[in-house]
């Protein structure tokens, strides 16, 4: 019972810091910024700890953050091999792919406004369809190794892509166009100097979306099917053993894998737009 | 409505394209039976026949061509094979029966509207905690931020099964899934919205000497009108996914998810391709509602739909 006390006092300890420092004559420093929500997820970990330890939380059901963080030390090359299979084999060449083939789409669609204004309609409606659910046709197809999972995720990754590339490249105006016009430069050069650059805030945006949807792709995929290895195998095989600890410390992973698969992708479109309103 | 013919377009050439890939995917399977129905195919035993790629072998075999569109367990259905499934079993079966897509889309769509009303009303309750308490906005946001580069839509199974295992069963994990999905969406897109008002209308509202709770429902809630709508469409076709994932593989006995795997596992791919494409319309039909409610509202508000 006392540890369910201490899991209060915490909270209230925690609560108070992150008042005294948002409200206090610092609040806007970077320190602050990044100490603010470090202390409120840490207050969290240690309060689902004090919960799990005081109430005496079958591991079944909710294993407790330190055993977690034990399971993710000593299985440390199974995890690897894991992240392997999953994230390096499956998720990446699936989005390259996937995003490869979107650009070449919409450059080639560009071309033709027709083909544009219909593009842009199917695209969206097919980016908002459950096409995970492809996940048991692929794997059926393409047997239980990466390469389905990459086709899953390939599937999956184009259409918020494609859509965010005909968008951007519609992104000039007529002033702009008409600029080129009067360089004499043609279909290429406009295409290479002015459009591609462009679109280039729409086209990141795209692959940000898409970055979440290739871990979700490879994962849900290899619950149909998959080698030995893999997160997707791990977690529904640790589930199938109730270690739950496991299942955790892939889940760990995998919000360490999405994100910082994210925020690189955040890193080069910094480099590559710097001239964008939203980056300055 | 002048992109109606090429949307039209674009559909007839994926439609070509599937009709076009029909043919080269079940060519060997087809091969293989009209052997054993006693029909002349060209290299003569299987072994060979695996040799030739599917675009090879139906060159070779040109009159077992239609025989590609109604094979029985196809590897890639034609879409005509698709279409007669779903009529079968959308109109022609009693929507009771364990064979109606009616009564699966039911027991889908139920949890998945459940969880959307919950995730969405909990997410515009924290958006305006974190719009009106600094201390929330600096702890809380960011992380609403990250999680959404997280895959946990992969992780619904286990939610399920854990919660099963706690005794609670039904409509309430599903609902789970769903409401935590929309619930970020949401969350962020409000933020957004009740911040859109400018300084100059805040200012103006000051002078009117409006208190905080007209400020509120004078200008920020009618500002942020356009961003929920948006929040909204995201929100719940991100419910309908979660909902049939968390069916996929959990062993569940009715829903989207259910259906899909059942065609999978018992060799109908029909079953499976036709709870595919009802998922789709599903989802589809959701979001279309919402672009319509979203246009009549925005009209009626004086915004034009963006």
């Amino acid at each position: 019972m006392s540890l369910v006390f201490a899991a209060l006092v915490v909270w209230a300890a925690g609560w108070w810091i992150n008042v005294r420092l948002a409200n206090g004559p610092s609040a806007d420093s970077t320190v602050v910024k990044i100490l603010v929500p470090a202390i409120f997820g840490l207050t969290v970990v240690v309060i689902w700890e004090l919960l799990v330890q005081g109430f005496e939380v079958n591991p079944v059901i909710l294993p407790a953050p330190s055993a977690i963080l034990e399971r993710l030390l000593v299985e440390g090359p199974r995890l690897w091999a894991d992240f392997h299979q999953t994230i390096i084999k499956g998720a990446m060449s699936g989005y390259v792919i996937g995003g490869l083939a979107a650009f070449c789409v919409a450059v080639l669609a560009d071309r033709s406004d027709f083909l544009t204004r219909g593009i842009l309609p199917v695209g969206s409606f097919m980016a908002a369809l459950p096409i995970v659910g492809t996940a048991p046709i692929f794997v059926k197809w393409l047997g239980s190794d990466w390469e389905s999972k990459a086709a899953v995720v390939a599937v999956m990754v184009f259409f918020p892509i494609l859509v965010n590339t005909v968008a951007g490249l519609r992104d000039t105006t007529v002033m702009q166009r008409d600029l080129m016009r009067t360089y004499g430069a043609g279909y290429w050069p406009t295409l290479f100097k002015l459009r591609l650059p462009a679109a280039m805030p729409f086209v990141f945006n795209g692959l940000k979306i898409a970055t979440t949807l290739a871990l979700i792709g490879a994962i849900v995929a290899e619950f149909f099917g998959s080698p030995t290895v893999g997160m997707g195998f791990r977690i529904s095989t640790s589930f199938g053993q109730l270690a739950l600890d496991m299942v955790w410390a892939e889940i760990v992973i995998a919000a360490l894998a999405g994100s910082t698969f994210y925020g690189v992708m955040t890193l080069i479109e910094k480099r590559m737009t710097f001239w964008h309103p939203s980056q300055r | 409505m002048k992109s109606v013919l090429p949307v039209l377009t674009v559909i007839g050439a994926i439609v070509l394209f599937w009709l076009a890939a029909v043919v080269p995917m079940n060519m060997h399977l087809v091969a293989d039976q009209a052997q054993r129905d006693g029909l002349v195919v060209m290299p003569e035993t299987p072994v060979e026949r695996q040799e030739y790629g599917g675009i090879g072998l139906s060159l070779r075999n040109l009159h077992l061509v239609p025989l590609t569109y109604d094979f029985v367990r196809p590897r890639l259905p034609s879409p005509q094979q698709v279409a007669s499934e779903m009529y079968d079993t959308i109109f022609d079966k009693k929507i009771t029966s364990k064979r109606s897509l009616v009564y699966h889309g039911w027991v889908t769509l139920a949890p998945t509207l459940l969880g959307f009303v919950i995730g969405t009303s909990l997410g515009i309750m924290l958006a305006v905690g974190i719009v009106y308490s600094r201390v929330m906005d600096r702890s809380v946001m960011p992380w609403a931020i990250v999680s959404q580069t997280i895959p946990i839509l992969a992780l619904a199974p286990m939610v399920i099964v854990v919660l099963g295992s706690m005794g609670i069963q039904g409509l309430f994990p599903k609902s789970l899934i769903a409401a935590y999905l929309s619930f970020f969406p949401v969350v962020v897109g409000m933020v957004k919205g009740l911040r859109a008002p400018d300084a100059m209308q805040l200012d103006l509202l000051r002078t009117y000497h409006a208190s905080g709770a007209q400020g509120f429902w004078a200008l920020r809630l009618p500002a942020s009108t356009p961003y929920l709508f948006a929040s909204l469409k995201i929100g719940i076709s991100a419910s309908l996914v979660g909902t049939i994932v968390a069916e996929l593989p959990t062993g569940a006995r009715a829903g989207f998810g259910a259906r899909m795997l059942v065609g999978d596992q018992y060799g109908q791919p029909l079953v499976s391709w036709a709870a595919l494409f009802a998922a789709a319309l599903t989802a589809a039909a959701l979001v279309g509602l919402f672009s319509m409610i979203e246009r009549i509202t925005l009209k009626r508000m004086g915004m034009s739909a963006a």
